[in-house]
């Protein structure tokens, strides 16, 4: 039984139905009399709406209704939201400005929602959309975070004067201050991490069905966290109340973020829904994702690294400017503060920190978390300003990263986070040694003769999992609680149901989730299912995101496993007339410990249900639920290095080796976890090599708005990865799990950027490193 | 509109369609062959391929009314019965998909690759041939090991499955 229980590589449960296309993704389903959708969108970055003319439209073949935001406002429904609360230095709180689900007066950036059309089929509606009048007044635009701070510059909002949502700090400044002044050596550098589209592979789509007989409302969404969807559409947007309203997500085809946040379209597919009486779907195109899922990333950061004699850091002072976009998306605020600012110690005892951060509106998408959510934008400024001292101080980046290495645990940093555990130099040590750091000088020689130049570069990361506790996360603003919850459902004849409030979009719960409960009573995998998705079936839940679902979603499946044991155990000596204390559950039977006496698990179940002899007071059944709440983030951390080789001709970087050594703590299935490292380094690399999203300056417009336009890694453009991972258990949740989803996205960009920076001696490229960027950069050193 | 014929996994269907209609819509909608996804609208993720008459197509880069006429196979109808087609098998074993959705596509564009390197394959070559289907959760590490397993499997086992999946 062991080889299915916690640590075995396990192929998944679900693959079945994935290789034979018996998945269910939201555009797979169908509900009798549903109709389809198209939404009309403002061509413009920024216009006044003066008029929408839906006459032309409504006559238009199939046509069923064109519903506009002032329909949307007159039936009460409410403005999207940011639920976490940042308040700016001055004790203000942000600045946030109207979202409404269809735009009203004004649109903010290109793709903004005006109105939906609702039709017999996809073609007639998207007809029909082009068919609506909207009489637009162009406005400026604005699309560049720092430009829309200068005086003059366009402004969004009216709540947000000078576009500043919030002007935010953590650490102190005068302090931080006094060590820059009297360091060493200070380390300055202007970073900028660009911004990226998540680019699920599924587009995202909605189903929303209101049953007039029942007044219920049902939304089939690409969801990450149903049950937050529903809360928030009940609470907030006057959508329907929770016991009116059933979310499910059912096969989500990828998210990295970008679909948890609720987004206007499955508000308005619901709304339509009620208002015209039919099932309404909407099904986004790719240039759809591209204009109005969220970005990511997209900030711009002024950094110094102070240092004493003896290269140990002093101080680290960085100044931010985050571009979130037209609109404040749900967890949007949280994204440049608490989860960037807080990570910027890194893997190293900083004794002083300082961040100031301003969050701005521009003409553009909104920006919220993406894989790493504000960890990849810590990482990228520790690392490279970490990476370029070494470089500016003549030191090894290795010996320089170790010397100034945290060691000793619990370690509490200047800004919030106490790290629980941890072994930088394991993880270092183990990563030199995978790509033979040492003999690195000899292969850049030997590509010096056959013309090429290689660059080697590094990044020890430090991440934040498990987003936790909730009386925390509370103080600092949250508008929700961070616990997960669980049931475990011990069926009549023995086989098991776990209701989970994690939601999985391709991290493979059904198995990881299933071999936990194996591995507790023993119980083979296919006696275990996981149920997950749908908030009428899981009573509640937070989601998947921030790599959480290990470290708090299986922590709470294995509280309420313990609750089922107890109870089983109790039962179990009861029927065989023996001490609770001495009952163990092995192998799918309860025994008494030392003697032959067992009783079978599937006999159990049914003793528990047939209720015919239970102890005194005992209540039949066997099933028990448990939230769980974590006692602290987890702290996954770990080294990564990047070898890469550059043609001079061309700009061309390749990269000949990546190695990643984590600590991920305890792991449930390494088949999986090696998959998510793979995944995030792929999405690192891709911001690091080839992705970045472009609007024009001038016009506001979305200059890559589809996969010819936005490079996404290819298998060409990707080596095989060398991974192994480390274990230092994380002490704060029952199953020492830290989390393993974004890491890869978090520690690869400057271990990319630090390799090819090296290869060609130009410290100043940016991300994306295209071969144009590169070859111009090569071009530029010969002519000084 | 157009009338349509063809066969599908070996079915014969026709059908009434509008004459824009895309291949890859026919499959979804009318026929209900949900397997075969569209996660792009210029014909580069891939999420849509089938085999036309033995050839991996982009199902969203034809009109169904030029497919007719034409034998498709999709990935509802790639398994022999129960027993997985061996790169749907190799996919599994080798962890080559996450969220599932651009796995189809990818499955069929790998069997008519190893179909059209009989001499095997290497991983220089899986990449290059891959160009075409995107995956964002992978980052196509399991994928190309997939892949090669199951090039090397139905080379051993050729005359079976192999040329059966042709």
């Amino acid at each position: 039984m062991a080889m299915e229980g916690i640590g075995a590589r396990v192929a998944r449960k679900e693959d079945k139905r994935f290789i034979t296309g018996s998945g269910s993704y939201v555009d797979d389903m169908v509900v009798p009399g549903m109709k389809h959708s198209a939404f009309v969108r403002s061509p413009h970055a920024h216009a006044d709406i003066k008029k929408i003319d839906t006459k032309a439209a409504e006559k238009m073949p199939g046509v069923i209704a064109v519903l506009t935001g002032k329909q949307l406002k007159s039936d009460g429904i409410g403005n999207l939201i940011c639920g976490w609360m940042v308040h700016s230095k001055d004790g203000s709180p942000m600045n946030m400005g109207a979202w409404s689900p269809l735009a009203v007066d004004r649109a903010r950036y290109v793709g903004d929602a005006v109105a939906i059309v609702v039709a017999e089929t996809k073609g007639q509606a998207r007809d029909a959309a082009e068919a609506v009048e909207v009489a637009y007044k162009e406005k400026k635009s604005v699309t560049d975070a720092v430009a829309a701070l200068k005086k003059g510059a366009p402004q969004l909002h009216p709540e947000a004067a000078g576009n500043l949502i919030y002007d935010w700090e953590i650490g102190e400044a005068a302090a931080v201050d006094k060590a820059i002044a009297s360091a060493a050596h200070v380390t300055t550098m202007r970073i900028v991490n660009n911004r990226l589209v998540p680019n699920a592979m599924e587009p995202r789509a909605a189903l929303g069905h209101y049953d007039r007989a029942e007044d219920h409302h049902t939304l089939w969404t690409t969801s990450q966290n149903p049950h937050v969807a529903r809360v928030v559409m009940s609470a907030f947007y006057n959508v329907a109340p929770e016991n009116k309203l059933r979310v499910i997500a059912p096969d989500v085809g990828g998210g990295f973020g970008s679909k948890i946040f609720i987004y206007p379209e499955e508000i308005v597919c619901l709304w339509a829904s009620r208002r015209t009486g039919v099932p309404v779907k909407w099904v986004a195109d790719r240039t759809e994702s591209f204009m109005c899922d969220a970005h990511g990333r997209d900030h711009v950061s002024e950094v110094q690294l102070a240092f004493d004699q003896n290269n140990r850091m002093t101080a680290l002072k960085v100044d931010t400017v985050a571009n979130f976009g037209a609109y404040m998306s749900l967890f949007s605020s949280a994204v440049p503060t608490y989860l960037y600012a807080t990570l910027l110690s890194g893997q190293y005892a900083i004794p002083q920190i300082h961040c100031n951060v301003r969050a701005v509106y521009t003409n553009t998408a909104p920006v919220d978390a993406y894989r790493g959510a504000g960890r990849p934008e810590a990482t990228y400024v520790v690392e490279r300003v970490v990476e370029t001292a070494a470089r500016e101080l003549g030191v090894s980046p290795a010996e320089l990263r170790r010397r100034n290495f945290i060691t000793s645990f619990p370690h509490q940093t200047p800004v919030i986070m106490n790290y629980d555990a941890g072994d930088y130099a394991a993880s270092l040590d183990a990563a030199m040694k995978a790509a033979d750091y040492a003999g690195f000088e000899k292969r850049r020689d030997k590509a010096k003769k056959a013309g090429k130049l290689r660059g080697i570069g590094m990044s020890c990361y430090i991440e934040a999992c498990g987003i936790a506790p909730s009386s925390a996360v509370g103080s600092l603003g949250a508008g929700v609680g961070l616990w997960e919850s669980a049931e475990v459902r011990v069926n009549m004849a023995g086989t098991i149901e776990v209701l989970t409030g994690s939601h999985s979009h391709g991290q493979g719960h059904e198995t990881t989730f299933a071999q936990l409960v194996s591995q507790r009573l023993g119980l083979p995998l296919d006696q275990i299912s996981i149920v997950h998705g749908d908030t009428d079936k899981v009573q509640m839940g937070m989601g998947t995101y921030g790599s959480r679902s290990g470290a708090v979603g299986m922590s709470a499946i294995a509280k309420a496993l313990d609750k089922v044991e107890v109870k089983a155990k109790k039962l179990a000596a009861h029927l065989m007339e023996a001490d609770e204390g001495d009952i163990v559950i092995e192998n799918g039977e309860l025994k008494v410990a030392g003697t032959d006496k067992t009783v079978p698990w599937s006999q159990l179940a049914l003793a528990a249900y047939a209720a015919h002899n239970l102890p005194e007071g005992m209540e039949p059944g066997l099933k028990e639920g448990a939230f769980y709440d974590p006692t602290n983030f987890t702290f996954p951390a770990g080294c990564y290095i990047c070898e890469v080789e550059v043609d001079p001709e061309t700009g061309r970087t390749e990269i000949v080796q990546f190695v990643a050594a984590d600590d991920f703590g305890n792991i449930i299935n390494p088949m999986i976890v090696e998959g998510q490292v793979h995944g995030g380094l792929a999405q690192g690399i891709g911001q690091a090599m080839l992705e970045g999203t472009h609007y024009d300056a001038e016009s506001g417009q979305l200059i890559t708005a589809s996969y010819m336009d936005y490079c996404m890694p290819r298998a060409d453009d990707l080596p095989s990865f060398q991974v192994s991972t480390s274990n230092t258990p994380c002490p704060g949740n029952p199953l020492g799990i830290k989390g393993c989803g974004e890491a890869g996205a978090i520690g690869s960009p400057p271990a990319v950027m630090n390799a090819i920076t090296d290869a060609i001696g130009d410290n100043d490229l940016t991300m994306p490193a295209t071969p144009q960027k590169v070859w111009a950069a090569l071009k530029a050193a010969t002519r000084h | 509109m157009s009338e349509i014929s063809m066969v599908v996994n070996g079915r014969s269907v026709s059908a009434t369609v509008e004459d824009r209609t895309l291949l890859v819509h026919f499959l979804r909608e009318h026929l209900g062959l949900t397997g075969t996804h569209v996660g792009c609208d210029t014909s580069q993720c891939g999420a849509c391929v089938v085999h036309l008459d033995g050839k991996a197509v982009k199902s969203c880069s034809m009109l169904a009314a030029q497919a007719s006429g034409s034998e498709v196979t999709t990935i509802e109808g790639l398994a022999d019965g129960a027993d997985l087609h061996p790169v749907q098998a190799a996919f599994r074993e080798h962890h080559g998909l996450q969220c599932g959705f651009c796995t189809p596509g990818m499955i069929m564009a790998a069997s008519d690759m190893i179909r059209r390197h009989p001499d095997g394959l290497d991983e220089k070559t899986v990449r290059a041939e891959l160009e075409g289907n995107i995956c964002r959760c992978t980052g196509y590490h399991n994928i190309v090991k997939a892949v090669l397993a199951a090039s090397k499997s139905m080379a051993k086992g050729k005359g079976g499955k192999a040329k059966k999946a042709a």
